[in-house]
C-alpha cells in the first residue's frame, strides 16, 4: 500500500467530480481516480480531429442550481456560451418550427396547437417540478420508521398539492407513451415529432413506448438557471463545465489523479480496504466510492462473489441498452440549412419530422439494426465558442439515435454505413455537409462504453424509467447509495436521479457518507 | 435412465423406473408405486411399520437415485459452495460429507442437503429439490460448473446395525474404519462404487453411489450379502418414521422450501428451524447473511422443537396449545408412535420464544376409534435431545452384528 487516503473515488466523471467537491469541502481527505487523461468521462471536451473539439454530451440542461453555488462553479471557470437554445424543428421545405418555453412559432402551426403547447409545457413543468424535487433526496427506503416515512409522505404531499385535475393528469399521463399523450394534445406533426424526441433521447425507447412520459418529464425535471428544460451551450464544451467542477473539488483539497484506471476493488474481510490500479499500485482507504455504472462495480470491480446472490443478480439484470450514437464534424465553414440564417444555426436543431419518423427510427434497433433513417439534435456549439474550431472553421455536434449497441452485423462493417445513412439524412436538411466535412468521428455506443467504461454505452449508465427510479435504482437494497459491502459507496448516474449532468447523485452520495462517519 | 434428452415428447416419461426397478418391483408385494422428483418410488414393500423395524434392528435398504444430485467442480467451486450454503464450507475436507441449508437474500431455507467433497475441489451437492436454476444463478462471478447429474448416479441408502457387517460381506474391504461422514471408493465388479457413512435415520448406515448400469448387480450382491443379517428393502413410508425419531425435517413437509412459497412470510429460517449451527458469519458473505444478522439481533419467529407428548395417539396435523388450551403456541409438522423411544412423538413450529427445553404445552390430537372421532389435549414437553440417537451411530469401527 503506497498511500493512505481516506476515502477514493473510482472515475472522475461529473458526479464523482462533485461527490468529491462535497467531500472535501467537508474535511475529508478524498482521491479521485480517472482512468483517462481528461476528468468527465463522456461530458470532456476531446479533440475529435485536429483543431477541432468536442464533448459528447453537448447540452446541459440539469446542472442543479445548489451545486452551482455552493461548489461555486463560476468562480471556478464555469461559464455559458450561450443560455436557453431555442430548438428548431428542422422541414425538408425550410418551414421550421421554432420551440421555446413560452411559445412555439411556424408557418405551419394552428392556433389551437399554439395554446396546446402553453397548457402541455404548463402541465409537463408542474410534473418535471415533483421530479426536480426528488433530485437532491435520498431515497426514502420502504420500511415502516419516520425516518423514512417522512420523505416519503412529503412525495405523497406534492403529488396531492398538484390539485385535483392535475394529479388526475400525472396519475394518468405518468406511465404511459409520449406518443399518446402528443397526439390528444397537437396537431402539426413536425412539433409532436421534435416534443417526442425529448422523450426518447438517451434511452432504449421509442414515442410508442410506456414510460417515455416520465423520460420527458425526467428531461424537464432540472432548474439549470432557467425554464424547465431549458438547454445551454457551455464555454469549452462540456469539458468546461467539468473543468470547474474539477477546480472547486480541487481548491477544497481533494486530489486528483488523471490517468489511473482502477482495476479492482480491495476487500479486507467484509469491507473495503482500498483499490488496486492496472499498474498493480495499491491505494488503501476505509471509504470507497464508486462513479463507474453499478455494473462495472458490483460485477467488475468488486466481484459477484462478495455479494449475495439475488443482489448480483440484480445487478446483472439493470437494463442499460445504449442506443444513442454521438457525431462530430469538422466542417471547413458553416453548412447551409435551408430556412435558417446563422444565427438560427446556433440553436438547438432536431430532426424528428413526425412521430412516427421517430418510431420507425426505434423499429429498426429493436431487431439490431440502426435506423435506416435516424433522428438527431444537432449543436453547432463553435458558433457560439471559437476555441472549438480553427478560425472560419466549424464543428457540428448531434446526438443521432437508433443505434443499438449491439449492431446484428457488428459495428465493424456497420459504422461506415450507419455514418453514410446519417449523412444522408443531415443532406436532405443542410445538402452542402458532405462537402464542408474534413472530419468526421462517429462513437457508437459499443465505442462509449469502451472509452468511458460506462455498460451498454449508456448515457444514464441505467435504463430511466419508472422501474429503475428512485427507491428502486440503481436496485434495491442500494438506493441510498450505499453497496451491500461495508464502505463502498455508489455516486454515478446509475444511481437516483440519473444522468445527464445534473451532479445530484453525486451530492447525494457524499451527504450519505458525510452522515455516515 | 441416463441424462435426459429433451425432446418435444419429453413430457411422454416425466416420472422414469429408477434403475434399482426391477429388482425393487420383485420386492414390491403392495405393489404401489408414488412419485419422489423424477422417479417412481415404493411407498411401502410389504408393511411400513416391518420395514422400520427391519431398519432399526437389521438393515433396511431405500433407494435414493430419486435424490436430485449436482456436481461442482472448477477452480472456484469452494467459494462458490462458500457463498452459496450457509455453513463454511472450507471445514468440509475431501472425503468428507457435510449437511447445509441454503438460503435467498431474505435469510429464508431454499432447502437442505448433503455436501459431498468427492475429490479435491469436485463436490457433489444432494437435495430434496431441484436447485440447478438456483445454483446456476449463484454462478455469476465464478469459475466453475455445475450439472445435475442425477439420472447418471444411481445411490442406495443402506441403513440399521448390520449395514456394516453386510457391506463387509459384499466384499468392501475396511469399511469398518469409515468414520461418521466420511466416504470412500471401492472397485465394484470393474467399475467405481462411493460409499459414505452418512444416512436418514440416525442409527448406523451407509449410502452407495454407482454407475446406473451397475445398479442391479449392486442390488443383487448386496441382497445376498445381507441374506443371514435380516436385509430388507424399505419404502419412503418407513424411512419417514426412522427419521423423525432421528430429529431429521423434510422440506416440504417441516419447512416450506422458500422458491416455492406464494407467502413468503409461510418460510423459515435456519434459525426458526434449529439450524443455527450451521450458519457461520465469520466466513464471509454468502446468501442470506444480512438477513440473518438483522434475525439474530432481533430474534426469530419461530422455534422448531421436538415434543414428548403423553399417551400413544400421534399428533397428526396437530396444534399446540399453550397450557390451558386457549393459546394456540402453534403446530405439528411431523409426528408419529415412535417404537423406539416408546412414545408419542412429534416436530413442531412454534412461536418464538415459546419452545424453550422443558416447557409444557397442550396438543389437541384427534383420533378414531371404529370410526368413532375423539380428542384429546395431551400434555406434551419440549425435549432437547433427539428420540434416537444410539451410540452404534458413532462407534468406529462399528460392531460385527
Amino acid at each position: 500500500m503506497t498511500n493512505t487516503n481516506n476515502i477514493v473515488i473510482i472515475g472522475g466523471g461529473h458526479n464523482g467530480l462533485v461527490c468529491a467537491a462535497y467531500l472535501a469541502k467537508a474535511g475529508k481527505n478524498v482521491t479521485v481516480l480517472e482512468a483517462s487523461e481528461e476528468v468527465g468521462g463522456p461530458a470532456a471536451t476531446r479533440e475529435f480531429a485536429p483543431g477541432y473539439k468536442a464533448s459528447c454530451a453537448h447540452l446541459l440542461n440539469l446542472l442543479d442550481d445548489g451545486i452551482r453555488e455552493e461548489l461555486e462553479l463560476s468562480s471556478n471557470g464555469l461559464s455559458i456560451a450561450k443560455e436557453n437554445l431555442t430548438t428548431i424543428a428542422l422541414a425538408k421545405d425550410g418551414n421550421h418550427i421554432t420551440i421555446t418555453p413560452d411559445s412555439v412559432e411556424g408557418s405551419g402551426l394552428t392556433a389551437e396547437d399554439k395554446a396546446a403547447y402553453a397548457e402541455y409545457r404548463r402541465f409537463m413543468t408542474k410534473f418535471a417540478g415533483i421530479i426536480g424535487a426528488m433530485h437532491n433526496l435520498v431515497p426514502p427506503r420502504i420500511t415502516t420508521d419516520k425516518e423514512n416515512l417522512v420523505p416519503m409522505a412529503k412525495l405523497a404531499w406534492k403529488v396531492r398539492m398538484l390539485g385535483r385535475d392535475d394529479m388526475r393528469e400525472l396519475l394518468r399521463i405518468g406511465g404511459i407513451n409520449i406518443y399518446d399523450v402528443l397526439k390528444e394534445n397537437f396537431d402539426n406533426p413536425l412539433l409532436k415529432g421534435a416534443l417526442s424526441l425529448d422523450a426518447v433521447l438517451g434511452t432504449f425507447s421509442g414515442p410508442r413506448s410506456n414510460n417515455s412520459v416520465f423520460t420527458a418529464l425526467h428531461r424537464m425535471s432540472g432548474n439549470n438557471s432557467g425554464a424547465a428544460g431549458a438547454a445551454s451551450i457551455p464555454a469549452g464544451g462540456m469539458g468546461g463545465v467539468m473543468q470547474a467542477i474539477a477546480g472547486a473539488a480541487s481548491r477544497a483539497g481533494a486530489e486528483i489523479r488523471i490517468s489511473s484506471p482502477v482495476k479492482r476493488i480491495l476487500m479486507d474481510g467484509m469491507a473495503v480496504s482500498g483499490v488496486e490500479l492496472e499498474n498493480g499500485e495499491q491505494i488503501s482507504a476505509s471509504t470507497v466510492i464508486s462513479n463507474a455504472d453499478v455494473r462495472t462495480t458490483i460485477l467488475d470491480l468488486l466481484g459477484a462473489r462478495h455479494v449475495e446472490a439475488d443482489f448480483a443478480r440484480r445487478v446483472s439484470n439493470i437494463r442499460s441498452k445504449g442506443n444513442a450514437a454521438k457525431l462530430h464534424l469538422a466542417l471547413d465553414g458553416l453548412p447551409s440549412f435551408a430556412g435558417l440564417n446563422e444565427s438560427q444555426l446556433g440553436e438547438r436543431l432536431v430532426i424528428a419530422p413526425s412521430v412516427e419518423y421517430v418510431e420507425h427510427a426505434f423499429n429498426h434497433c429493436k431487431y439490431g439494426e440502426f435506423s435506416a433513417q435516424p433522428v438527431a439534435e444537432i449543436t453547432l456549439p463553435s458558433i457560439h465558442d471559437r476555441s472549438l474550431a480553427p478560425d472560419g472553421k466549424h464543428v457540428l455536434s448531434a446526438i443521432v439515435q437508433y443505434a443499438p449497441r449491439e449492431l446484428g452485423t457488428g459495428w465493424t462493417e456497420g459504422k461506415a454505413a450507419f455514418s453514410n445513412a446519417i449523412m444522408d439524412v443531415l443532406e436532405t436538411y443542410a445538402p452542402d455537409v458532405r462537402e464542408r466535412t474534413v472530419a468526421t468521428e462517429l462513437l457508437t455506443p459499443q465505442d462509449m462504453e469502451k472509452e468511458f467504461g460506462m455498460t451498454g454505452g449508456h448515457w444514464h449508465h441505467a435504463e430511466l424509467s419508472l422501474d429503475q427510479f428512485l427507491m428502486l435504482r440503481p436496485v434495491p437494497r442500494s438506493a441510498q447509495y450505499k453497496s451491500p459491502v461495508d464502505g463502498l459507496y455508489l455516486c454515478g448516474a446509475g444511481c437516483h436521479p440519473g444522468g445527464g449532468i445534473m451532479g445530484s447523485a453525486g451530492k447525494n452520495a457524499a451527504n450519505v457518507i458525510l452522515a455516515d462517519q | 435412465m441416463r441424462t435426459v434428452n429433451f425432446s418435444s415428447d419429453h413430457y411422454k416419461d416425466a416420472v422414469f423406473p429408477s434403475p434399482f426397478h426391477s429388482r425393487q418391483k420383485q420386492h414390491n408385494q403392495l405393489k404401489e408405486w408414488t412419485r419422489w422428483a423424477d422417479y417412481l418410488s415404493v411407498p411401502a414393500y410389504w408393511c411400513a411399520d416391518m420395514e422400520y423395524f427391519s431398519g432399526r434392528n437389521a438393515c433396511g435398504v431405500f433407494d435414493i437415485t430419486p435424490m436430485v444430485k449436482h456436481l461442482v467442480t472448477g477452480p472456484d467451486a469452494l467459494p462458490y459452495l462458500n457463498r452459496l450454503m450457509t455453513r463454511d464450507v472450507s471445514k468440509i475436507k475431501p472425503g468428507r460429507v457435510g449437511y447445509s441449508v441454503w438460503c435467498n437474500e431474505a435469510g429464508r431455507v431454499i432447502d437442505d442437503g448433503t455436501i459431498f467433497h468427492l475429490r479435491e475441489g469436485v463436490y457433489r451437492i444432494c437435495s430434496q429439490e431441484h436447485q440447478i436454476d438456483w445454483f446456476m444463478t449463484n454462478m455469476l462471478g465464478f469459475d466453475v460448473e455445475i450439472t445435475e447429474d442425477t439420472h447418471d448416479v444411481a445411490g442406495l441408502a443402506v441403513q440399521g446395525p448390520t449395514s456394516c457387517a453386510i457391506l463387509k460381506d459384499m466384499g468392501l474391504e475396511g469399511i469398518e474404519n469409515l468414520t461418521p461422514f466420511g466416504l470412500t471408493y471401492f472397485d465394484f465388479e470393474g467399475t467405481e462404487l462411493m460409499v459414505s457413512r452418512t444416512g436418514f435415520t440416525g442409527d448406523l448406515g451407509y449410502e452407495l453411489f454407482i454407475d446406473p448400469d451397475y445398479a442391479e448387480v449392486l442390488w443383487d450382491r448386496l441382497f445376498a450379502a445381507g441374506e443371514l443379517r435380516g436385509i430388507k428393502a424399505m419404502g419412503s413410508e418407513a424411512l419417514d418414521l426412522l427419521r423423525i425419531e432421528a430429529g431429521f425435517i423434510l422440506a416440504g413437509v417441516d419447512f416450506l422450501p422458500a422458491m416455492e412459497a406464494v407467502r413468503p412470510t409461510h418460510t423459515r429460517s435456519p434459525f426458526e428451524l434449529g439450524l443455527g449451527w450451521l450458519v457461520s458469519f465469520d466466513k464471509g458473505v454468502f446468501n442470506g447473511r444480512q438477513a440473518l444478522l438483522e434475525e439474530k439481533e432481533k430474534g426469530s419467529r419461530y422455534n422448531l422443537v421436538k415434543l414428548d407428548i403423553d399417551g400413544n395417539k400421534p399428533a397428526k396435523d396437530s396444534f399446540v396449545y399453550v397450557k390451558g388450551g386457549k393459546k394456540i403456541a402453534g403446530t405439528v409438522t411431523s409426528a408419529m408412535w415412535s417404537p423406539s423411544a416408546k412414545a408419542s412423538i412429534a416436530l413442531a413450529s412454534l412461536e418464538a420464544p415459546l419452545g424453550q427445553p422443558g416447557e409444557e404445552f397442550e396438543v389437541e390430537i384427534y383420533y378414531q376409534r371404529e370410526l368413532k372421532w375423539s380428542r384429546v389435549m395431551a400434555p406434551a414437553r419440549v425435549v432437547k435431545d433427539v428420540f434416537w440417537n444410539p451410540p452404534r451411530r458413532r462407534q468406529t469401527p462399528p460392531a460385527d452384528f
